[in-house]
């Protein structure tokens, strides 16, 4: 039988290596996986390379792991923010790289790496400081700047409901990068506010199939896929 | 002459946007404009986190952490509004499904180049988020700001001195002095304060204009 719950958060991070690049989804905090997180901080891997689209608010969450300096290189499309003082510090002392990705570049080269494609030519950035260096194209008329897929060892990533096959569904704007990501890392743990016995996720409407989920974490209230009765409330 | 205020400038950039039109809201300034659209049209907001038929801002206590806009602040979803992930997104943004974006600007060039994102200064962090997607990809650009900086530079210019978010993207500018479009044409002035003369206007903007009020 298959079953990708792991009931321990440690266990779900155990094997992230020192060098992974990990990437973790959300916008903002919506959709960011803390408890998971938080999970990698404890576990102690460190020189990642981190794929979000900010670098942290406030102090928990990933600013928490940037704080903790298990970091080396981030790429993300904003992280100047007014609660980024963990990010600011770091990267004008130097001790945190930065590559710097157009929101919707980020996006394509995360799917590019999922769906198995070599390189993306886009519109996006072209003529900017984000382009220069980079290979481009006109094509019909219009400029493309050439950008290559991103891969990750491991995303981290946060659904609403998950079965025993990793099939996710996620909750409004909390979706975001989950997705992408999910299909665009080798180990994708997705850390679930519940877990529903096999077949009750709507087949017309699971957003993440279970073959791009390696690991499915409950959070908060698991139901059993016995009794089917929830034993928890949500962890928020 | 009478400057528009940001209120009357999000009202201004509100009464173009039509019947059925998607539209994207920038960060800053631009979301304004949401508390001025016509009540009497059905519009569609998009926001880049995967939010369309974005509605406004919940009651007190009624926010949900798992809502936000671009901006991350709590909102809401209208009746028939979707969820989408962020390469759904950024399709509908890049594909041209929009019809419309408004976005804030540092310069505007007379060829329709926008700089908005980064300021270049050495300490500068940067930042660029989803503008340059929008720049590239909304069917029209329409950019809304301040006529001059606070120390009285126009910020239409010939040439951009601040990084590019897009090249010749910018369809329209809506400014607390006057509505202009730009084209091949170059930059034609379509609506002036009242009270302001286009010799003024002319003299407080750092690019040749055309005047054609209809």
């Amino acid at each position: 039988m298959i079953d990708k719950v792991v009931h321990s958060l440690a266990m779900a991070v155990d094997d992230v290596r020192d060098g992974a690049t990990v990437m973790i989804g959300g916008f903002g905090g919506a959709g960011m996986p803390s408890e998971l997180i938080d999970a990698l901080i404890a576990q102690g891997a460190r020189d990642l390379t981190i794929v979000n689209n900010n670098a942290g608010n406030g102090e928990a969450g990933l600013a928490a792991l940037l704080k903790a300096r298990r970091v080396k290189k981030i790429i993300c499309s904003f992280p100047r923010q007014t609660d980024s003082q963990v990010f600011d510090g770091l990267y004008r002392a130097g001790e945190l790289e930065l590559e710097l990705v157009p929101q919707g570049n980020l996006a394509a080269r995360i799917q590019a790496a999922g769906s198995g494609l070599g390189a993306v030519y886009t519109p996006t950035g072209f003529g900017t400081l984000l382009a220069e260096g980079k290979e481009t194209r006109r094509i019909d008329g219009r400029d493309y700047v050439l950008e290559f897929p991103i891969h990750a060892d491991f995303a981290l990533i946060k659904a609403h409901r998950a079965d025993r096959w990793g099939n996710l569904v996620y909750r409004k704007t909390a979706r975001n990068f989950g997705p992408i990501m999910a299909a665009a890392a080798r180990c994708t743990v997705a850390q679930v506010d519940e877990v529903v016995p096999l077949g009750e996720l709507d087949p017309e409407a699971i957003v993440t199939p279970g073959i791009f989920v390696q690991r499915v974490v409950p959070i908060g209230g698991q139901r059993s896929p016995r009794n089917g009765a929830a034993t928890q409330g949500h962890a928020r | 002459m009478k400057r528009r205020t940001r209120e009357q400038l999000a009202a201004r950039v509100a009464a173009d946007i039509n019947e059925g039109n998607y539209v994207n809201l920038g960060i800053g300034l631009p979301t304004l404009v949401a508390n001025y659209l016509p009540k009497d049209r059905e519009i569609f907001l998009h926001s880049e986190n995967g939010l369309l038929g974005m509605g406004p801002a919940p009651a007190p206590g009624d926010e949900d952490p798992d809502l936000i806009n671009a901006s991350k602040q709590p909102v809401t979803l209208l009746t028939g509004g979707c969820y989408f992930h962020h390469g759904d997104s950024f399709t509908m943004m890049r594909g041209g499904h929009l019809d419309i974006c408004v976005l804030g600007a540092f310069q505007v060039s007379v060829t329709g180049d926008l700089a908005n994102w980064h300021t270049g200064g050495a300490d500068a962090i940067p930042a660029v988020g989803g503008a340059m997607d929008l720049a590239v990809g909304a069917k029209r650009v329409f950019v809304m700001m301040e006529h001059q900086t606070k120390t009285g530079e126009s910020k239409i210019v010939e040439r951009c001195t601040y990084p590019l978010t897009g090249i010749g993207c910018v369809a329209r500018v809506y400014t607390d002095l006057a509505v202009i479009d730009v084209g091949r044409d170059g930059m034609v002035v379509r609506e002036m304060v009242e009270g302001l003369t286009f010799e003024e206007l002319q003299r407080l903007t750092a690019a040749p204009l055309t005047h054609c009020v209809n």
